[in-house]
Parts: structure tokens; sequence; C-alpha cells
């Protein structure tokens, strides 16, 4: 059991809180730059997807997981990212230059996004973004002169300053640099004076508006910088496979993202790469035990779907914050172990609140 | 005579998005939570009815009361296992929840073997009937299309009639009301809860039977409840005849710009209805006021 005695102020802000942090995340990031040298291709490749999908969840829980807009829609910043860098690589731009632009572009679409969020709330957000995203879905299937339409567009490597990331262990570098940078930005966010604005916007709209929070300007930051890691995200994404089509970011996809931070843990830095992880290592896992089930079930084309499902229903009943409070509870047993007490962690019986007037 | 057959087939396909969206509506206003796997419910509906038809052999009518009471004791249970335990907690983690239902529902009936996959046609007694008016050149609808209008203005009808004369409907207007104060009435409020979800359920499986004979039946043929959450925004969430006439909105527009309109708009025309809704009026044509007390 660690004890952290608090004799500054700056302690409570600081990035790492004691010497086990340092220790861990500095493990952890040897280990991830000596992936290529220790995982199988196959698996590395796996491994980009992760780091790219855990820059998308880092936007995803910045708003759901931090301000409590819930985004149905987040396919389309990820895709207007994609479009964006496809589009821009293929003019020949250098790859900082358009993945610039294409966070820019997706935090801009993220900002009109955020325009009625001001007005509405809860269920209606969902609404709206679930409609914007289908509405996004299909000009990129439409405006076929600059996306291609259904066939879907090409894209060339990355290229900057003369050097071509042609390889997937250059490619996963890259995507490596840019999941610590966004990470540390988030972290940096989360940690200000707005980060601690988002909480208490998602604590409560009422009482985050009378200590003096700006509602409308929050919660469109929350927009676009979601947007804008969303669409980094797609970014990378359209570069990995080197082929985007709308499909890709459809309502299945958005959902997808949905279900990538409420399993990995909502409100937690963590509980984003916990569930990009979780997201990435599920259709392999489901891939792998396809052999050993029955042929009706192991052939099914519906497998996937219902082991989300369950897993999903099993988190959201048993295990509200996701994999990083599973985690949380584990580590705190073993902390405590002596004493620990079982009813510690029991969720609160609630009264069904109303939004009504009653 | 163009336009009176888009205004019919809009009423028509209006018709399926607004009895999905009562579903929504009557979960909505009893227990404040949104269901997305109701259109998952109408696949379920639907395979429902053809099991019945096809592989029991039930008569067609036979065979749609089995599935409507089928569906509400698979919503009644629904409610009873997944969804009363996290009642009360944030409208999200519901959702998340019935989203996790649809998921699984359109998974496991792809695990049937040989029918899960297929694309089938219900054997319904009114197939390919056309009804012309005014001769060779008039109108002529689709007996699909004019039994969908009929049999949602009927269920509308019992549906006002439950809410307006029945105890139970009253109970259940009450306890969407207030349900503490519901509570201390007497009205068994969880009771409630549970049959509000089989007659969701139910009334999902009316509409997957009335849409099965125009799109078939399919695993993904609930994705069509998508679009019924439009319907219910517009006619305003929490209010029963708005969900039809939202519902009938969105079908008609769909209707017309599917044939006035540039392709592509046909089916991103509900949404933007939706949007445009949401930033004038966002309660919705009938929605009431919503305030919240501190």
């Amino acid at each position: 059991m660690r004890f952290i005695f608090k004799t500054d102020y700056m302690q409570d802000i600081r990035l790492a809180k004691h010497s086990g942090h340092v220790f861990w995340y500095s493990a952890l990031v040897l280990l991830l730059l000596a992936a290529p040298w220790i995982v199988p291709k196959y698996w590395l490749s796996q491994l980009t997807f992760a780091l790219i999908y855990a820059i998308v969840a880092l936007g995803m829980m910045l708003l759901a997981g931090f301000t409590g807009q819930i985004s149905i829609g987040h396919a389309a910043f990820l895709g207007v990212g994609a479009y964006t860098q496809a589009v821009l690589t293929n003019l020949g731009w250098p790859f900082p230059l358009a993945l610039a632009c294409a966070a820019y572009f997706s935090a801009a679409v993220g900002v009109i996004v955020g325009l009625p969020a001001l007005r509405i709330r809860g269920i209606y957000l969902a609404i709206a973004t679930l409609s914007f995203g289908f509405i996004v879905e299909e000009v990129f299937a439409r405006w076929d002169k600059v996306t291609g339409g259904n066939a879907g567009i090409h894209i060339k490597a990355p290229e900057m300053f003369g050097w071509k990331l042609s390889s997937g262990e250059e490619f996963y570098f890259l995507c490596l640099v840019i999941t610590v940078a966004c990470t540390l930005g988030v972290l940096n966010l989360l940690r200000s004076p707005i980060g601690r604005a988002f909480v208490a916007i998602r604590d409560s709209e009422v009482s985050a508006r009378s200590m003096g929070i700006n509602l409308a300007r929050y919660k469109t930051l929350s927009f676009a910088l979601s947007a804008a890691l969303a669409g980094i995200g797609g970014a990378l994404y359209a570069h990995k496979l080197r082929f985007i089509s709308p499909d890709q970011f459809s309502i299945v996809q958005s959902v997808d993202l949905l279900l990538m931070v409420v399993i990995g843990g909502l409100g937690s830095v963590h509980g984003a790469f916990f569930g990009a992880v979780f997201l990435i290592m599920m259709p392999q896992l489901i891939a792998m035990s396809k052999d050993h089930l029955p042929a009706a079930i192991g052939q099914a084309s519906g497998l996937q779907a219902v082991v989300y499902g369950v897993v999903l229903i099993g988190f959201v009943l048993f295990e509200p914050l996701g994999i990083y409070g599973r985690w949380l509870k584990i580590r705190t047993y073993f902390e405590l172990t002596p004493v620990y007490r079982k009813g510690m962690f029991k969720r609160q019986k609630s009264f069904q609140k109303s939004d009504r007037l009653s | 005579m163009q336009f009176l057959q888009l205004v019919v087939s809009g009423i028509a396909q209006g018709c399926i998005y607004g009895l999905i969206a009562l579903g929504f509506v009557l979960i909505y206003k009893a227990t404040e939570t949104v269901s997305f796997a109701q259109g998952d419910l109408m696949m379920l509906g639907a395979f429902c009815g053809l099991a019945g038809m096809t592989f029991i052999g039930f008569s067609f009518w036979l065979a749609v009361l089995c599935a409507i009471v089928a569906m509400a004791i698979f919503g009644v249970l629904l409610e009873r296992i997944v969804i009363r335990p996290i009642l009360g907690q944030p409208a999200f983690s519901i959702v998340m929840l019935t989203i996790g239902v649809g998921y699984i529902a359109r998974g496991l009936i792809t695990m049937i073997p040989g029918v899960g996959t297929d694309t089938h046609t219900m054997p319904v007694p009114y197939k390919d009937l056309m009804f012309r008016l005014g001769g060779e050149t008039g109108l002529s609808f689709n007996a699909e299309q004019l039994v969908i209008i009929a049999s949602t203005a009927v269920l509308c009808g019992l549906l006002f009639a439950l809410f307006r004369y029945n105890k139970l409907g009253i109970a259940m207007q009450a306890s969407s009301q207030n349900q503490l104060a519901a509570y201390y009435m007497g009205i068994p409020v969880k009771r409630i809860n549970g049959l509000v979800w089989g007659m969701a359920a139910a009334v999902a499986a009316i509409a997957g039977i009335l849409l099965a004979p125009i799109t078939f039946v399919h695993a993904n043929m609930g994705l069509i409840g998508i679009k019924a959450f439009p319907a219910a925004v517009v006619g305003g969430f929490g209010n029963l005849p708005g969900a039809i006439v939202g519902g009938l909105i969105i079908g008609v527009v769909e209707s017309f710009s599917g044939f006035y309109l540039p392709d592509g708009l046909k089916d991103t025309a509900a949404y933007i209805v939706v949007l445009v809704m949401l930033i004038i009026k966002p309660n919705g044509l009938f929605g009431e006021k919503l305030r919240k007390k501190v």
C-alpha cells in the first residue's frame, strides 16, 4: 500500500503522481519502442491499429467521458479526417501539413455539430449526431469528384521532408509518436481549467453554469477537440489501410467507437486505451475461437455482433466503469487485502432521475 | 395523380416509422429511457410471424396473434432481466444496453442455420393485390400499403381507447407523469413498466409483420428502426399521437424527395428534417416544454 503525502498543491496536477507511475509508464513506452523487434509483423500491424483507435478513443473519451455529451456519429469525424488526408496527400502535400489540415477540418465540422448541442441535451443530442453521421456518410458517397464515391479512394504512403514511410515499422513509429503526443496533450488539457470545466459540465450543467462556466464555449470546444482527435485518427487510419470508402464510416463504425469507450471505462484516459485494445483484439479472438465452436455458431456472420452485445450488456450491468474500473477494483483488493471491504465499490441504488417538469 | 400516389406510399411508409416511433415513445414516457433495440424487436416480430406461417403452418391470423403475444412476453422479460436492474443509472448506460440487445438479436438470428442469413417473403393473404381507381390511367394502390394504413389507424384507435378509458392505461399515464406520486397512489409502477415494454415490443411486432410484404424478412430489416428516431423527435419525444404524425411527416417527405429531388436525398431527407427540427424547435411539434428544476 502506497501513501502519498501531499506537501504541495502542485502535486495534485502532476502528471506522474508517484515513482510507481514513472517506472511503469517508462516500461510501457520502452516496450512499445521495442515492439517492432519483438512482435511478429501481423501483430505489429494490429498494434498500429490499436494506437490509431486509441487516438480516436481519446477524442471520444474527452467528449463522452469527460464532458458528458453523447455522440453516435463520431465515424463522420473519422471520415472527414481520412478523406481530407487522402485528398491532400494525393495532391502531393507533405504529411504533417495534411495531418494538421485533417485535424483542423474535422474540428471545424465538429463545431458545426456542436452548435445544436448548445440547445439540446441527452437523447436529442444523440439523435442529432446520429443524423449528422448519416448525412456525412451520404456526402462521402455522392460527392464523387472529390471522394471517389462508393468506389472509394486510394492513398499514397505518408511522406515528409523527403522521407517516405513505406514500411510497416516506420509507420508504427509514426503512430506511436502521434499517440504519445495526443495522450500527453489530453492529460495536460484535463488538468487545466478547461478540463475541469468539462468535468463540471458533465456532472451538472446547472451548477457549472452558476460557477461561471460558459456552457456554449466549452461544449463547442469539447466537440471541436474531440473531432480533431478523431480526424487525426482518421488520417492515420487512411494511411494504414491505403484505401477508404464511405461504408467504413457508417453507423456501425460510430457504434463501435462508442462501444470502445464504454467498455474501456468512461471517464478515464486509461479506459480509452483499454477500449482500443479490446476493439482490435476482439475480432482476432473470435476468429481464433471459430474453429472450436459448432459450425452453425462459428460460421455465422453475426457471431461478432453477439459477442459484442453480450460483452456490452455485461459491462453496463455489472461493471459500469469498464475495464479500467475492473482493474481499479482488482488493484485495490490486492493493496488492501486484509482490510478490504466487500461493499467498497457497490453501486449506489438511485431513484429514476427525471428531466421532465414534474 | 402522381402526387396522390406519392402521398399514399409516403403515408404507408410513414405509418411503419410511426409504429416504431410509438414504441420509443411508450418506453420513453414510462421509463424515460430510449430503446435503440426497437428496430430489432420489429425484426424479431417479423421472424416470429414468418416462423408461425411457414414452419409451424399456422393460418395467417393465428400466426400474427402468436407473433404479437410472443413478442409481448419477450418485451416483458427483457425489461425484467436487463433493463430493471439499471433503471436510475444515467440514460447513456441504458442506450448502450439496448444497442447491445439489438446486436445480440441480430446476431442470434443469423445463427439459425438455413434461415437467418436468407431473405424471406412472408406469405400474406393480401399479397400482390392491386386496387385501381379511375380506370387504366387512374390511381393504383398496393394492398400492402392500404393494409398498413388501415391497421395503423385501428391500432391507434385501440391505444387511444386504452389510455383514455381503461384503468391500466390510466395507470400507465399516471406513472409516466410522476412515478413517485403514482407509486404512492398504489399503482404497481414496476409491473406497469414491464407491461409498457411488452406493449412496445408488441407494437414493434405488428410493424414488422406489416412491413414484411414490402421489404421482405431478413436479419437487417431492423435498421429501418433508426429512421423512426427522426419521426419520434419531429413529433416530440414523449407524445403518442405526435409519434404517428412525425412518422407520417417523415414518410411523406421521404417519398417526395425521392421523386422530385436529386439522388441521395431520399435516404438523408429524414435526417435533414430532424436536424432542422432540432435547431428550430427542439421539443418537436407536440412536445411538452422541458425544464429542469434544481
